[in-house]
C-alpha cells in the first residue's frame, strides 16, 4: 500500500492504497465520493466519468498512481456551494434523468464538452456523448438539455 | 387500508419515518406526538409547516417516487414546491405490498393515495372550523391553508397541525374527492423529486451506502449455472493486499436460492475484485447446456405437432393450397443489464440483520433473508434505497440474500457486496428467447380468417411448465379477434434461469405476433394500419375468456393506432430507401401504438429515424415522467431488439461486458414523439406497456423500406442490404 496524495474538486485529499487502484475505487471507497459510479470496470459504460485537468476521462481504468498532481473533478465538484452549473441545472429543468445512475457521468462528459464547445451540433453531441450508456435510453433529453444548456 | 391502525400509532411510525435509520427515533416521540400531524403513513406536517409525503414504492426510473406524492398533494391541496418526499420505509403493515413491479403502482394507489391526501384535508378543515367557530362547509382548503370563505380568514396547515392531529381520523371512504377537472398537480410536468441529488453526486442508490467500519465483498459463483463448489484453496486469496478474509459459502443450490460460492472481503472493492484472480476453486457443474443446442431443437419440433395446445377456437386448417402464409421467428435470451450492478449492504448484530437494499420487491427479499438466514422476519430490518435501474432484475432476491449469509458470517460488521459486470451478466434471471412458427388465412374480402401459432418456448428442467415471464396466454392478440385459432405450445426444458424482463412475455411475444399480422396486411394487399383496423373490428370491449384476465377494448386501441399514425404522417409518401412502420399492443392494462421511421442504405446500414406513440393509459399524472417512461421504454425496446443477446454455452453465459452485450449508444438513438389520449378510464401504469409494440414497428418499417422481412433478432446480425 502506497500514500497518494490527490488534488480533488479543489482539495489535497490522501488516500492509502495499491498502486493499481483505479481512481474510481479510490474516490468511492476511501474519498468518500459516490457520486462517480461503477457500471462496469472497462471504460464501457462512462458511469465513472471524471474530468482530469478539465477532460473527461474514464476513472474505472485510471491507475491511482498515474493521476500525479493533475486537478480531479467529480460530480461533486461542480456545483458552487448550493449553486448548481447551467448544465446541472438544465439536468433539472428538463428532468433528463430516470433511474439517474448514469447522469452523473453524462454531466461530467456534457460539462467537458461545453467547455470545449460551446455551440455543439447534434453530431458534435452525439460523438462528444456516445460513450455514456444510459440503460433507461434518456438520450433524447440528454441531447436536448446540452443544446438548452449550451444557448444560456 | 390503514383504518385498522389508530392514529397514535402513526404518529409513532411518523417520527420513525423522518429519522431515516430506526434506531433513536423513538426518543423523538414525546416531542413530536403532541404537534405534527400525521393521520396516515403517507402524510407529516409539522406545526412549521413542512409538509412531508412518503412513498411507498421503491424508485427503479419509473419515476413513482415522485408520482405517488402528486396524488396525495393534489387532494391535500398543498404547493408541490412546499412539499419534502421522502421514501417510505418497508412496512407491511402501514404501506401493504410495496413492489415495483407489473405497472401497477399507479393503478393500484390512484384511489387510495387521493383519499389520503383528502383524509387529511377534510381534518384541517375540521380544525380551522372549530378554532374559528364556524361550520366547515364555510371553509376550503386552498394551497396549504384553510380559508374561512365568508370572512376571508385564513390558517396555514402549519399552524392547525396541532390540532388536527387531536381530532379523529374519518374513514377514508366517506371524503369528499376533488373532481378531476378541479386539478391542478396531476397531469403537469413535474420534475423527479431527487433530480437535485442526482446531478450533484448524493448518495442515493444502494451501491453509495456507506456506514463506519465497513467492508467491501465480492462473491464468486460457479460460472456454470447450478454449479457447486468442488475444492477450494483460499490461501492465496487470503494473502492478497488489502483482504481481511475469505470463506466459502455452501449455498442452496438451486436457481433462486442462495448461490454456492466464495465470499472475500477487503479494504476496499478493488482488492476484493482483484483478489478474485487468485481464488483456486474447482467447480462440481454440468455444462451441458448450449443455447446452440437448444436452437437445433426448436428448428426440428417447429413445424411438427406441438406438445400441448393452448386454445383452439373454430375451425383452424391451413392446407398447403398456396393461400397459407407461413413464418418463423426466433428472438434470443437477453440480459436486464441494470447500469448499476447488483449490490447490497448489511450488518448482523445480536440476531438481527439491518439491510440496505436496491430492491424492487422487499416484501419478498425479507422472507427470503429470514428463511435463509433462519430468523424471524421481525429481526430482519431493510431500508430501501434508490435503484439504478430494475426492468425486473430486482424482483429476485439473490443478491440480498447472499449479503444477509455474508454479513453474519461478519457479525458487527457492516458490509457491501458488489457485483462486477461480469457477474451481473452472468447470474441473471434472463428474458427468454423464443420461437414461433405461424400460419395465417385472409378470407376474400382482405380480413384475417384463421391464425396458428406454435410457439416454442423454455422451461426451468421441465418440459411441462414454462419458465418465468416464457409463457403465452390463450388471450393474447390475436385470439378473441380471429374466428379460427389454434395456439400451442412446446416447452423446452433448459438450465438457464429465467425471470421477468420488462413487460414479461409482451416484450418478446408483441415482435412475433405484429410482425406477422403484417405478413398477413401484405397478403391481404391491405394497408397495414387498415388491415390492424379492420382486425380490431367494431367499437367494443371485448372480454376475456374463461373470465380471467382483463377485457379488451378495441375502441381505445383503435384510438391510439390512429393516434400514432396521424402524428407521424402515415399517409405520406417517402423515398426509396426508407420505410414507416407500425404496430400496437395491449399489456398492463395499456394501450400503445407506435409508427417507426426508418431509413435503411442499399449497404444495409440502418438509420432509426423517428419513433411515435400513442398511448392510452386514461389520465396523466406526471406529464414528464409519463413522457419520459414513453421515451425510454421505446428506445430499451430498440436497443434489446438492434444489439443485444445472451447466449449460453457449456452452461455458462458467455457475454461479459458492454462490448458483448451492447446498449444503444445516443449516436443511434432516434427522434422520439410521445402522443397520450387522455381518456377517462382509471389510470394505469408507463413503466412497461410501451416496450412491446415498439420493435415490431421498427422490423415493419425495414420491410416497408427494403421489401425484406427480417424474422430474427438482434438486428445486427441480420443483413439488411437491398438493391
Amino acid at each position: 500500500m502506497t500514500t497518494f496524495t490527490l488534488q480533488v474538486n479543489g482539495r489535497p485529499q490522501k488516500a492509502e492504497v495499491a498502486e493499481d487502484t483505479p481512481l474510481l475505487w479510490v474516490l468511492r471507497d476511501h474519498l468518500d465520493l459516490v457520486g462517480t459510479k461503477f457500471g462496469c470496470g472497462m471504460g464501457l459504460c462512462g458511469a465513472c466519468t471524471v474530468h482530469l485537468d478539465g477532460k473527461a476521462v474514464r476513472s474505472c481504468m485510471l491507475p491511482i498512481s498515474a493521476v500525479g498532481d493533475q486537478k480531479v473533478t467529480t460530480i461533486e465538484g461542480l456545483a458552487d456551494g448550493a449553486k448548481l452549473t447551467k448544465v446541472q441545472q438544465t439536468w433539472c429543468d428538463l428532468d433528463v434523468a430516470q433511474c439517474g445512475y448514469c447522469q452523473a457521468g453524462q454531466i461530467m462528459s456534457a460539462t467537458a464538452l461545453l467547455a470545449e464547445n460551446g455551440q455543439p451540433s447534434d453530431e458534435e453531441i452525439d460523438s462528444a456523448m456516445s460513450g455514456n450508456l444510459c440503460r433507461c435510453a434518456t438520450y433524447t433529453r440528454i441531447r436536448q438539455a446540452i443544446h438548452t444548456a449550451a444557448s444560456k | 387500508m390503514n383504518t385498522s391502525l389508530n392514529r397514535r400509532g402513526f404518529l409513532r411510525i411518523s417520527s420513525l419515518v423522518g429519522g431515516g435509520f430506526m434506531l433513536g427515533s423513538w426518543n423523538a416521540e414525546a416531542a413530536d406526538e403532541a404537534v405534527n400531524f400525521s393521520p396516515n403513513a403517507y402524510i407529516r406536517i409539522t406545526p412549521g409547516g413542512q409538509v412531508t409525503l412518503f412513498s411507498k414504492t421503491p424508485e427503479i426510473g419509473q419515476g413513482i417516487k415522485t408520482s405517488l406524492p402528486m396524488m396525495v398533494a393534489e387532494e391535500l391541496e398543498v404547493p408541490w414546491e412546499s412539499v419534502t418526499v421522502e421514501q417510505g420505509r418497508v412496512d407491511a403493515a402501514a404501506y401493504g405490498n410495496q413492489m415495483a413491479g407489473g405497472s401497477r403502482s399507479t393503478p393500484s394507489s390512484y384511489d387510495m393515495l387521493r383519499r389520503m391526501g383528502a383524509t387529511a384535508r377534510t381534518i384541517l378543515v375540521e380544525a380551522a372550523a372549530k378554532q374559528w367557530g364556524v361550520s366547515p362547509d364555510e371553509c376550503e382548503a386552498i394551497a396549504g391553508e384553510v380559508v374561512h370563505k365568508p370572512s376571508g380568514r385564513k390558517l396555514s396547515y402549519g399552524s392547525l397541525a396541532s390540532a388536527a392531529a387531536k381530532l379523529p381520523v374519518p374513514d377514508e371512504k366517506s371524503v369528499t374527492l376533488k373532481k378531476v377537472e378541479d386539478f391542478k398537480l396531476l397531469g403537469q410536468r413535474i420534475g423527479g423529486v431527487d433530480n437535485p441529488q442526482i446531478v450533484t453526486g448524493k448518495p442515493l442508490f444502494g451501491i453509495d451506502q456507506t456506514h463506519p467500519g465497513m467492508k467491501y465483498a465480492t462473491y464468486v459463483r460457479c460460472p456454470v449455472f447450478a454449479g457447486k463448489i468442488g475444492d477450494v484453496d483460499l490461501a492465496a486469496v487470503k494473502e492478497s493486499p488489502g483482504v481481511v478474509d475469505a470463506f466459502a459459502i455452501e449455498g442452496t443450490g438451486d436457481h433462486y436460492g442462495l448461490l454456492p460460492g466464495v465470499a472475500i472481503i477487503a479494504n476496499d472493492t478493488w482488492s476484493a475484485f482483484k483478489a478474485k484472480d487468485a481464488l483456486k476453486v474447482k467447480w462440481e457443474a454440468d455444462g451441458g447446456e448450449s443455447f446452440a443446442a437448444h436452437a437445433e431443437k426448436a428448428a426440428k419440433i417447429l413445424k411438427g405437432s406441438a406438445a400441448s395446445e393452448i386454445r383452439k377456437n373454430g375451425t383452424p386448417d391451413f392446407p398447403a393450397d398456396g393461400a397459407t402464409v407461413e413464418a418463423t421467428y426466433h428472438y434470443p435470451h437477453l440480459s436486464h443489464a441494470t447500469l448499476e450492478p447488483q449490490n447490497c449492504t448489511a450488518v448482523f448484530k445480536d440476531g438481527a440483520l439491518e439491510m440496505w437494499a436496491p430492491t424492487q420487491n422487499p416484501g419478498s427479499a425479507i422472507q427470503a433473508i429470514a428463511s435463509s438466514l433462519k430468523i424471524p422476519r421481525e429481526k430482519v430490518t431493510l431500508h430501501l434505497t434508490r435503484i439504478g435501474g430494475g426492468f425486473g432484475r430486482r424482483l429476485m432476491s439473490d443478491f440480498a440474500v447472499e449479503c444477509a449469509v455474508i454479513a453474519r458470517r461478519l457479525e458487527g460488521t457492516p458490509v457491501k457486496v458488489t457485483w462486477t459486470r461480469d457477474q451481473d451478466l452472468g447470474h441473471d434471471y434472463y428474458r427468454a428467447g423464443g420461437w414461433h412458427h405461424f400460419r395465417g388465412r385472409v378470407d376474400q374480402s382482405g380480413n384475417l380468417a384463421a391464425w396458428g401459432d406454435h410457439f416454442v418456448t423454455f422451461g426451468l428442467n421441465s418440459d411441462e411448465r414454462s419458465g418465468n415471464g416464457a409463457d403465452l396466454s390463450g388471450d393474447e392478440f390475436p385470439s378473441r379477434f380471429v374466428p379460427n385459432l389454434l395456439l400451442e405450445r412446446t416447452i423446452i426444458p433448459s438450465n438457464t434461469p429465467l425471470g421477468w424482463w420488462r413487460a414479461p412475455g409482451s416484450c418478446a411475444l408483441a415482435w412475433a405476433i405484429q410482425c406477422f399480422i403484417d405478413e398477413m396486411a401484405y397478403a391481404a394487399k391491405k394497408d397495414p394500419l387498415e388491415f390492424r383496423l379492420a382486425l380490431l373490428g367494431d367499437d367494443r370491449e371485448v372480454p376475456p375468456s374463461g373470465g380471467r384476465g382483463p377485457a379488451y377494448s378495441a375502441t381505445r386501441m383503435k384510438g391510439v393506432l390512429r393516434l400514432a399514425a396521424e402524428k407521424a404522417g402515415w399517409e405520406e409518401k417517402l423515398e426509396e430507401g426508407r420505410g414507416r412502420g407500425i404496430a400496437f399492443h395491449f399489456s398492463h392494462l395499456g394501450y400503445v401504438a407506435v409508427v417507426a421511421d426508418v431509413t435503411v442504405g442499399k449497404d444495409g446500414k440502418l438509420k432509426v429515424n423517428k419513433l411515435t406513440a400513442g398511448v392510452d393509459v386514461g389520465p396523466i399524472m406526471n406529464l414528464s415522467g409519463a413522457e419520459n417512461q414513453v421515451e425510454g421504454s421505446m428506445l430499451d425496446g430498440l436497443s434489446a431488439a438492434w444489439f443485444q443477446e445472451i447466449t449460453v454455452e457449456e452452461g455458462a453465459v458467455k457475454q461479459t461486458n458492454f462490448h458483448e452485450y451492447p446498449l444503444l449508444t445516443i449516436k443511434d438513438a432516434p427522434q422520439v414523439a410521445v402522443h397520450f389520449e387522455r381518456s377517462d378510464f382509471p389510470p394505469t401504469g408507463l413503466g412497461e406497456p410501451a416496450l412491446p409494440p415498439t420493435a415490431p414497428a421498427i422490423f415493419n418499417a425495414i420491410f416497408a423500406a427494403t421489401g425484406k422481412r427480417v424474422r430474427s433478432m438482434p438486428l445486427a446480425k441480420e443483413d439488411l442490404r437491398w438493391s
